[in-house]
Formats: C-alpha cells, structure tokens, sequence
C-alpha cells in the first residue's frame, strides 16, 4: 500500500538547516490502522505531510499504491491527492461559508463530477457519519464532534486509498475523542487503510499498529492489540 | 469556458462575503462614475465648441462688404461697397472649380400674420443653394428652388418655430401668410440645429425679394463653401485671393480691413478641432487615471482576500484542487466584482448626468451625456480590467502551499 524508505526531510532556518526526518523506513499494508507518535518536534507530522503530498520530500523513495511518488509538480500532486489520499485535520478545516453537504462534495467538485451526483454521493456519506438532518446547516452550526464527522465524511467522499488524520481528536473532549475513533475503528473494520498522528497513548492503543518517532528516527515500531472505543461509549 | 459550477462557487463566495465585495467594488463603481460624470462634462465642453458651427457648415466662407476707409485709384474713403448679383457670378466665373455651394442673402425684419396670429420675424432671401450652406433640415413641404428665382414666385418657408407661433395646431403648407401686408404662400417648413433664432427665420428666393424691397439687384452678403477636397492650406489661399480679387473689382485699397471682408471657417474650425482633441486627451488621461486606481483597489482586496482566505485555498487544494482552478475562481471573482461594480457606476453616472443636465446647460455644456458606444467600451475595459486587478492575487493564491496554509492557526 504505502513504502517509505530512507526517507530524509529538513527545513532551512536562516542560514543553518534543521534536518528533521533522517531515514525514514516505513510500509504499511493495506487495511492497516497505524498510529504515529512522538512529542512535539519529533517529525510526527512532517512524515504525514509528506505521505499526504502536502510537503516534499528531500531524499527518498515513496511509492503509494504501486505508483512512485516524484517530481511533484502542484499540478500533479493535486491530483494524486484527490485520487488517493483523504485528510483529516485537528481543527477540521471545513469552509465556513458552505453548508456541510457543500463541504462534503467539495472533493467530488474537484473529481468532475456532476452537481447532481455530488450532492448523492455527499449526502450518503454524512448519513454514514450520522449527520443527513444536519445537511444544510454551516459549519459554525455544528458541535466540535459534529464538525470532525463532517470532515471524514468529507474525507471518505473522494473514496481515498488512505485516510490521514492529523491530530484527529486533539481538539475534543475525551467522550467526542472515544466517538470519533470509535467510526475511525468501524472504518478500518471495512477495509479503510488509516494513518493517524497522535500525542495521546489512549488514542495510539485504539490502533492495530504503533509507530513512535524520537528526533527524526523511527524509534519503535510495533503492532498492539487494539483497544475498542466502543466500549468507553 | 462556461462552467457552471465553477461561476456557482464563484457565487457563493461573493454572496457569502458580501460586504467585503460590495467595498471592493466600491472603488470601481466611484471610479467609473467619475469617469463618466468627467466625460460628460467633456462631451457638453466639446459640444458648447462645437454649437458655434454646427449652424453653418465648417467649410464656409462669408462675403460682406461696408464702406471703404481709405481713399484707393482717386476715390474717396467713406464710399460704401454695394454687393450685386453679377458678384456672385463674378465669383463663380472666377473660382467655379472650388466653389462647392454659393448663395447671395438679404436680410430683412418682417411683420408676420397668419388669422389672428401675429409676431416679427427675420427675413432672408436666398438662393437654393443656401440650403445647404446653412445645414436647413426641411422637415415638410420643400425648398426654395432654382423655378422660384426665375420666376420671382412669392413663396417662403419658415422655420419651425414660426409654424408653432403662427400656425399653431393647423398644417402650415400651402397657406398664405401675409409678411408686410403682401401674401405669400408656405411651401416648407424647416429645422436647424443653430438654434431657436435660426428657427425664428423666413427663407424667400432671393429675385422675389429683389424685385418688391426696392426693385434691384442688390444682395447684402454673399455665401459659399470651397470644395471640401481643398486641403487647410489651400482653403486659406482660396479666400486670400478672392479678397483681393474682389478688392481690385471694386477698386477697394489692398490695406482696407473694413470695405470688403472675407471670413474663413476654416481657419476657426480648425482651432475649435485642436481644442477637441486637447479635451479629449485630458478625459483619457483623467478617466485612464481613474480606472488604473480602481484596478489598484480591486487588486489590493483581492489580494487581501487571498490572504484571508489562505486557509480555505490550502485546504482546497489538499482536497485536490488545482492551481488553475484557483486561479480561475479568484480571478473570475475580481471580474465580476469589477464588472458588476463598473456597471453600477456606469449607470450611477448616466443618471447623474440626465439629472444635472438642465443645471449643465444653463452652464454652458450642450448636451452633457455619454453614447451607448461606450458602454460596450466600458464592459470590454472592464473584464479586462478585472482580469489584471485578479491576476497577481490569482497567482498568489495559487502558489500558496496548502501545508503552509493549514499550519496557518
């Protein structure tokens, strides 16, 4: 599904450079759902911006479903990312000023699709998040959770190969947090290949797979048995 | 091209923004509609120059004469200088190649009656060839004409305003109007755009008059128009020599400015032409001003916008937009906010100008107004202007890197 192999990344800072990820080995299989640790500064969410195309590489190889991932151009990398990748961020990233259907065939916009069918297909996915009452309303109408959910319906739309959450439940509270991860859980359960970067070990043992991070290296790299989020529901 | 989804997002984020993009429009509107307040203005200007000759045509020439000043080949100064009718054949004779339309005039004050309506009008009695000299539209009936000078028929036609005064409501053709006591019959009414005195007129061929005002064949003023064929230069020569033709016909002193006197309206339409251009330049580079700071304003916004909405551009394109669909919607948003907003300003401005129109006036500016030309002007000017105030901010936007957009809080 995914391979990353001697992976290199760093950032320059004035006149000296700050090397962040120093040889990043990593592949993951496909209905995997990995969690991605470390502090902060570790390189937990350049690997994910990397693997999520939003960030180049420096050196490297990384290849996504069979297709090596280089030269990317902006052209190029927006359509991989519509192809393959969906994205779920910490502070959900939903735009304001359309309603949540709006938000959820967004990505389907970019696909080509019809306004017709968009609107079909966003509709059954916010039904899947549990939230078709709440087609119509504008993001600043909806709970922290409610929100989250509209971002992975949004997320789902597209159909993506690999589902990247980014500090997924950082901005919840702990019941919302045990919700989301709960449907994350279900997701995976159908077949969804999901990565999730975390600080949280609660969150990390809800996963089938834990990857921890320490200044540029991957320090442990170990599969757990998961912990259901259902039951703390 | 038309996509329309994209003009719905387009839409959309104007609807939903719509106080930042009615202010953002707000510099286009007020920049048009000063341009087009400016242009009017200039319009009634150039129009005010204008008047003054849209009454004759601007390739005339006027012969008058009056009594000599200096004493010339043993005659005394202080001789008066008749004009006759073998003058104007004189001048035809002489100069026939260059003579487009030549007519003799005689000026006299009438009183006009027709039933109980009375009033005091001018006369002139012309050749009909003055027709044309003096732009006369006839608007019914016809002319004087070539049979009416040979046969001294006691016809007239009046001018417009003579028929509202006179005739009121009833047809003027073929009626009698009685000028002095003597019955004249109308056979034309006429329009001129000189003015309301030139519609205040009473045209009779010009042997009619002759023969029953004194019997001769004296004319007070001899008209005509080169051919418009002659170059500026060659008009000046033109008229130069027939004054001194003329001088030497009627044995007038080649230094007396007042005995015969010759006017060229070349030489002033020229001059009222270099004026026109003169305020032209001045309104496009006015209104060029104008609009380049309404563009800069657009421009400026837009680019505000861009950064505003840094957040919803990265994520945007992390769910895999692409920079030219950025593009498109930024620019095409700066378009249509320009477009919409120039508009207004258009139309703002035309009505401002109808409006103020009878306070311009008053104030010397004949018919302040734009042509519908320049609305089709306005809306290409626009788009395009649009297109340049979206372009950098569209470029922007679509550099932005959506990881530096949504590390952006």
């Amino acid at each position: 599904m995914l391979k990353i192999s001697k992976l290199h990344k760093s950032y320059p800072i004035g006149d000296s450079s700050l090397h962040v990820l120093k040889g990043i080995d990593l592949s993951v299989d496909s209905g995997e759902m990995v969690a991605i640790m470390g502090s902060s500064g570790s390189g937990k969410s350049t690997l994910l911006n990397i693997i999520g195309m939003l960030d180049e590489l420096d050196k490297g190889e990384y290849v996504l479903d069979n297709v090596p991932i280089v030269d990317l151009n902006e052209k190029k990398a927006a359509i991989y990312r519509n192809k393959f990748l969906g994205f779920i961020f910490q502070s959900f990233n939903l735009i304001n000023y359309k309603n949540a259907i709006e938000n959820v065939a967004l990505p389907l916009y970019y696909q080509g699709f019809k306004r017709k069918e968009r609107l079909e297909k966003a509709l059954f996915h916010l039904s899947k998040v549990g939230l078709s009452d709440w087609a119509k309303h504008l993001p600043n109408e909806l709970s922290g959770g409610q929100k989250q959910r509209v971002a992975i319906a949004r997320a789902l739309a597209a159909d993506p190969k690999l589902l990247l959450a980014d500090e997924p439940t950082g901005a919840l509270d702990t019941k919302t947090s045990h919700e989301i991860m709960e449907f994350l859980q279900q997701l995976n359960d159908e077949g969804k290949t999901i990565l999730i970067v975390t600080h949280e070990e609660d969150i990390a043992d809800m996963c089938k797979r834990i990857v921890r991070l320490k200044d540029g290296v991957i320090m442990e790299d170990k599969f757990v048995t998961q912990v259901r989020a259902s039951q703390y529901v | 091209m038309f996509d329309i989804d994209l003009w719905r997002e387009i839409f959309q984020s104007i609807n939903k923004n719509r106080t930042r993009s009615i202010l953002s429009g707000f510099t286009v509107a007020f920049a048009i509609l000063l341009f087009v307040i400016l242009f009017g203005i200039a319009n009634g200007l150039k129009n005010t120059f204008a008047e003054g000759f849209v009454d004759d045509a601007s390739n005339s020439i006027f012969v008058r004469t009056g009594f000599t000043t200096k004493a010339h080949k043993g005659l005394q100064a202080g001789r008066r200088i008749q004009l006759k009718n073998e003058d104007q054949d004189f001048i035809l004779d002489e100069y026939g190649n260059k003579v487009q339309y030549i007519t003799s005039r005689i000026y006299k004050s009438v009183s006009a009656s027709y039933k109980n309506e009375q009033n005091n009008y001018q006369l002139r009695a012309v050749n009909p060839d003055h027709q044309f000299l003096e732009k006369t539209q006839v608007v019914s009936g016809r002319y004087v004409n070539q049979s009416d000078i040979i046969n001294k028929t006691k016809v007239v036609v009046i001018g417009r305003l003579v028929d509202e005064d006179l005739f009121l409501k009833t047809t003027p053709i073929g009626k009698y109007i009685n000028l002095n006591g003597i019955q004249y019959k109308v056979v034309g009414v006429f329009e001129d755009d000189g003015g309301d005195n030139e519609e205040r007129m009473i045209y009779m061929p010009l042997t009619t008059a002759q023969q029953i005002y004194g019997n001769n064949d004296y004319v007070d003023q001899i008209n005509l128009t080169y051919n418009p064929d002659l170059d500026f230069d060659e008009a000046l020569d033109f008229s130069r020599s027939l004054t001194d033709k003329l001088k030497d016909r009627f044995s007038v002193a080649p230094m007396d400015q007042r005995a015969i006197r010759v006017r060229n309206l070349a030489n002033e339409s020229q001059q009222v032409g270099i004026i026109e251009v003169a305020i032209s330049i001045f309104v496009i580079i006015i209104g060029l001003g104008t609009l380049i700071a309404g563009i800069v304003g657009i421009s400026n916004i837009m680019i505000f916008i861009v950064k505003e909405r840094t957040k919803e551009i990265g994520v945007r394109k992390a769910l895999g937009a692409s920079p030219k669909s950025i593009v498109s919607i930024i620019m095409f948003e700066a378009i249509i906010i320009t477009t919409i907003a120039g508009y207004v300003g258009l139309i703002l401005g035309v009505v401002i100008l109808k409006l103020a129109k009878p306070i311009l006036e008053e104030n010397f500016l004949k018919n302040p107004s734009v042509d519908s030309s320049l609305v089709l002007t306005a809306t290409f000017v626009l788009i395009l202007a649009g297109a340049i105030a979206g372009y950098l901010p569209a470029k922007k936007a679509s550099k932005i890197k959506p990881i530096v957009a949504l590390r952006d809080d």
